[in-house]
């Protein structure tokens, strides 16, 4: 069931291109989402697709996959053009995608899985164990060993990746597009997938690596290509380039890579959480008796893996969700307690920028105006007995946008028109402009461009030396690291470990998210 | 909607609802002229019957009337993200309020009974809402199935009400008996009268205004408070208004009992300005056209005006033409009016795609 094509892999010359892009154009309304895109993957490499968020990467796969239509140009591979208009036609002309979300039903076998969409005729028995035998062969060939009958659902994310690719695999790809795969691993799973990469790689299939994040490419990649505003703005060999010429290419500016800021000065504690338990609505324990104190002038982040608690803490702390036990102590009173409702937490002084800005932090059908209002819109600046001021708003919503640097400054545009960046500037500004004195931040910036990171971590760390304390969580570890004072680790719902910012390595704290528990200093 | 798919504010309120109009009178036409009657005939007779007298326009604005609170209702409900299906229902047992307050003090002054009636038949509508909303907030029973329900509910009721408690003693029909000379809504044509104009006599009556005044009520309360604020965000995203600090349950409570109130105002109208007392069914499919009526009117009070105008238009010329044209019966008139639903209401989007691609500047066109 494997093809083999030794003969498309000639020894010595250079290899053919394995999927060749010509002039892809697309159009979501007035959004020109790729302008006339052009790329060369040779078989048998790993290709890096890098660019900032809405530069149009995903646009290009998605359009490669069959997701979109083009609205011109065209798509070979092997030398051979194809017509791409749905999955099933990529899957036929040998291209698999691993999808950032993975498409697993969890309910579902991993064999049951990963048949699907190939189930060799209607009675499924015999493809079922045609299937168990190929990936045997296809698991020891490349060392993707993975429990076939287990329920997808309950195999941890590094396998169920592996699920995917096996799958992809499995439908005869030659060319595997992996987009963004490391968002939801450990630095020490990445490198496992790096790795499973590389062997792909030596047995003549061809990787598109899709991602915003330059150590990835640098480690793994043969060649990179750019993307800029839907446009490709450079290609070249990974070894004639460095993160910060790469960076540079993504932004079209020199960028700053590593936040600047002086040593904090810890001053009082602010917040102080004790045994913090919180439960989901299933009644599974998502945090498990976290404590942990907020200092005034200090930045303390939150690291860990997606998914292991710290989406719950945040909002525990923030008043979203009603704690099961423990306490959080300001200013002597136990917020945890009784039912202060979700709305004293910012009258209490605890501010908060959820982490999934367009499912919590604003309303997307509402202008620029009505969200710099919105937690907000109850205080007399901008109501008098119950009747918006319509006046005070718009003009509060010009003053931040000002301030903040949002473009284009018009309060009455509706949020969505304006970049992940700007919106997220403008979240940060209602946040920070209601005068906090504790700051919780999820993920600053996510779906946010390197030029307004710069940005909201000068704020941050302007809200620190103003001697406020901010939480933030991230599952950046170069933005932890690059912004606390203090480390946690969360894994499994507990604090596993701390690091001082200044002494945190990224082996020491990928070892406290894995789970490995102890001091990170050894 | 797909954001490609956006129009300019002209075309989404104006162009669009225009086309939309257009294809079902086209329809409409082709089963007129099936049946062997000429449309063109039979269009400028539901137009004549609409607008061509003095009468005929006072019935217009007469249902007109009815629609705008039914609207209205389905329109508050809608920015709350809640589709209430229970118009019709939430109209009828506030008739029941309206009714009752008439019944007792209908020959005391109409300065005291008119605000009294107002006020009952609001609550009633109100009441009638606030258990689906109730249910939907806190226990999570979906609003479309139990409004659907508290419809037959309400419907049962009122039989139940009119056949053994409320019907005037010795008489065949489930009636109350008539008003008191103090609850009747003054007619406009009376009124005219007063000052010395002369308008042919219709049930055109003062509930008009109390219509035109809950729209700039909805709509300084949606836009212009923070309660309509916190309403509207609720609506748009849940979890947004949970983070605000906005209950969500509470604010569902608050819509669903405001979108009853003003269903319950329809009873002012065909009560106290048209049929004096109680009757069986009297709210006639209103409730429904309403939710035709929001989504025309996109849940803004302007647009439902003038989409109210427009199904009060059809109604009172549907029903001139059924009477004028021997071969379009009532059921051909119930048909265009479906139509115009139809196309309006449930299929506003099928249009939209191609007008936008029209409308697309040049420049943002893909190139063949």
């Amino acid at each position: 069931m494997e093809p083999e094509s030794p003969a498309l892999q000639a020894p010595g010359g250079p290899p053919g291109p394995a999927l060749e892009l010509c002039g892809i154009d697309k159009r979501f309304g007035a959004v020109h989402a790729n302008r006339s895109v052009s790329l060369a993957v040779s078989k048998g490499s790993i290709h890096g697709l890098i660019g900032e968020n809405g530069a149009g990467k995903s646009t290009l796969m998605n359009i490669v996959y069959g997701f979109h239509r083009a609205d011109a140009g065209e798509i070979r591979v092997n030398g051979r053009r194809v017509e791409i208009g749905r999955p099933r036609d990529s899957i036929e002309a040998g291209i698999g995608m691993v999808h950032q979300h993975f498409m697993l039903v969890e309910r579902f076998t991993v064999l049951e899985n990963i048949v699907l969409g190939a189930e060799g005729g209607a009675m499924l028995g015999r493809g079922l164990g045609e299937a168990r035998s190929g990936l045997g062969r296809l698991g020891r060939k490349y060392g993707l060993d993975v429990p076939l009958d287990a329920e997808a659902g309950h195999l941890p994310v590094g396998m169920q990746q592996r699920v995917e690719i096996l799958k992809a695999l499995h439908h005869r790809a030659e060319i595997l597009i992996l987009d963004e795969p490391t968002a939801v691993l450990t630095p020490a799973e990445a490198d496992q997938l790096f790795r499973m990469l590389a062997l792909l790689r030596d047995q003549g299939k061809t990787v598109i690596l899709v991602t915003h994040k330059l150590r990835e490419i640098m480690a793994i990649t043969d060649r990179v290509t750019v993307m800029r505003q839907g446009s490709v703005v450079h290609e070249t060999a990974t070894r004639d380039t460095s993160p910060k010429a790469l960076a540079e290419q993504m932004v079209g500016r020199a960028v700053l890579l590593k936040v600047e800021k002086a040593p904090a000065k810890p001053g009082a504690v602010l917040l102080e959480v004790r045994n913090l338990e919180v439960r989901d609505r299933l009644g599974v324990p998502r945090v498990k008796g976290a404590s942990f104190s907020l200092r005034a002038g200090e930045i303390v982040g939150v690291a860990g893996v997606s998914g292991n608690g710290q989406s719950e803490l945040i909002e525990a702390l923030a008043g979203i969700r009603v704690p099961t036990g423990g306490s959080i102590l300001l200013g002597g009173q136990d917020l945890a307690r009784g039912s202060t409702g979700l709305n004293d937490r910012r009258s209490h002084g605890i501010a908060h920028v959820p982490e999934d800005r367009l499912r919590m932090g604003v309303v997307a059908s509402f202008s620029a105006e009505d969200n710099a209002i919105l937690g907000y819109h109850a205080r007399q600046r901008f109501n008098r007995s119950g009747f918006m001021r319509r006046r005070a708003i718009r003009e509060d919503c010009a003053e931040k946008m000002a301030s903040y640097d949002v473009r284009p400054p018009s309060p009455s545009l509706r949020i969505t028109a304006f970049s992940g960046g700007n919106q997220q500037k403008l979240v940060l500004a209602r946040e920070i402009d209601c005068g906090p004195s504790v700051l919780i931040v999820g993920q600053p910036t996510r779906g946010v461009d390197i030029g307004a990171i710069e940005f909201i971590h000068r704020r941050i760390v302007a809200l620190r030396d103003s001697g406020k304390a901010v939480l933030v969580v991230s599952v950046e570890l170069d933005e932890i690291m690059g912004l606390s004072d203090r480390i946690l680790v969360m894994a499994g719902g507990e604090i596993v470990g701390e690091v001082p910012g200044s002494e945190a390595t990224e082996e020491a704290l990928g070892l406290l998210m894995a789970g490995v528990k102890g001091d990170a200093s050894r | 909607m797909k954001p490609a798919d956006k129009l300019p504010r002209w075309a989404e309120f104006g162009l669009l609802p225009a086309i939309n109009l257009c294809a079902a009178l086209l329809i409409s036409g082709a089963v007129i002229r099936l049946i062997g009657e000429s449309p063109w005939a039979a269009f400028k007779l539901m137009a004549a019957g609409a607008f061509g007298a003095q009468d005929s326009i006072g019935y217009t604005l007469f249902y007109a009337t009815d629609f705008v609170f039914t609207g209205l209702a389905v329109a508050v409900a809608f920015h709350a993200g809640l589709f209430n299906i229970g118009g019709e229902g939430q109209a009828y047992v506030g008739g029941l309020g309206v009714g009752l307050v008439c019944l007792a003090f209908g020959s005391c002054s109409p300065w005291l009974v008119i605000p009294l009636a107002i006020a009952s038949g609001c609550a009633f509508g109100a009441a009638w809402a606030f258990v689906p909303g109730w249910l939907q907030a806190r226990r999570g029973s979906h609003i479309v199935i139990t409004t659907i329900m508290a419809n037959f509910i309400a419907s049962a009721l009122m039989t139940y009400l009119l056949v053994n408690v409320l019907i005037k003693p010795g008489q065949q029909s489930p009636e109350t008996r008539e008003f008191g000379p103090g609850a009747a809504m003054p007619p406009v044509h009376e009124l005219l009268a007063r000052i010395g104009i002369s308008f042919a006599p219709s049930p055109f009556n003062m509930a008009s205004l109390l219509a035109l005044v809950a729209c700039a009520l909805v709509w300084a309360f949606l836009w212009r408070t923070r309660w309509g604020y916190a309403l509207r965000v609720v609506g748009q995203n849940p979890q947004a208004a949970v983070y605000a600090g906005i209950s969500p349950e509470r604010t569902i409570m608050v819509a669903m009992t405001i979108s009853g109130g003003l269903a319950g105002c329809l009873a002012v109208n065909e009560l106290m300005g048209s049929q004096h007392r109680i009757l069986l069914d009297f709210p006639g499919g209103a409730g429904f056209v309403g939710i035709a009526v929001a989504l025309m009117g996109r849940n803004h009070p302007v647009g439902i005006l003038a989409a109210s105008l427009l199904f009060g238009a059809l109604y009172q010329g549907g029903s001139q033409l059924s009477f004028d044209m021997p071969h379009v019966n009532r059921d051909m008139v119930i048909l265009i009016q479906g139509l115009v639903i139809l196309f309006c209401g449930a299929l506003e989007n099928v249009f939209r795609a191609p007008l936008a691609a029209l409308l697309r500047p040049r420049a943002a066109r893909p190139s063949p």
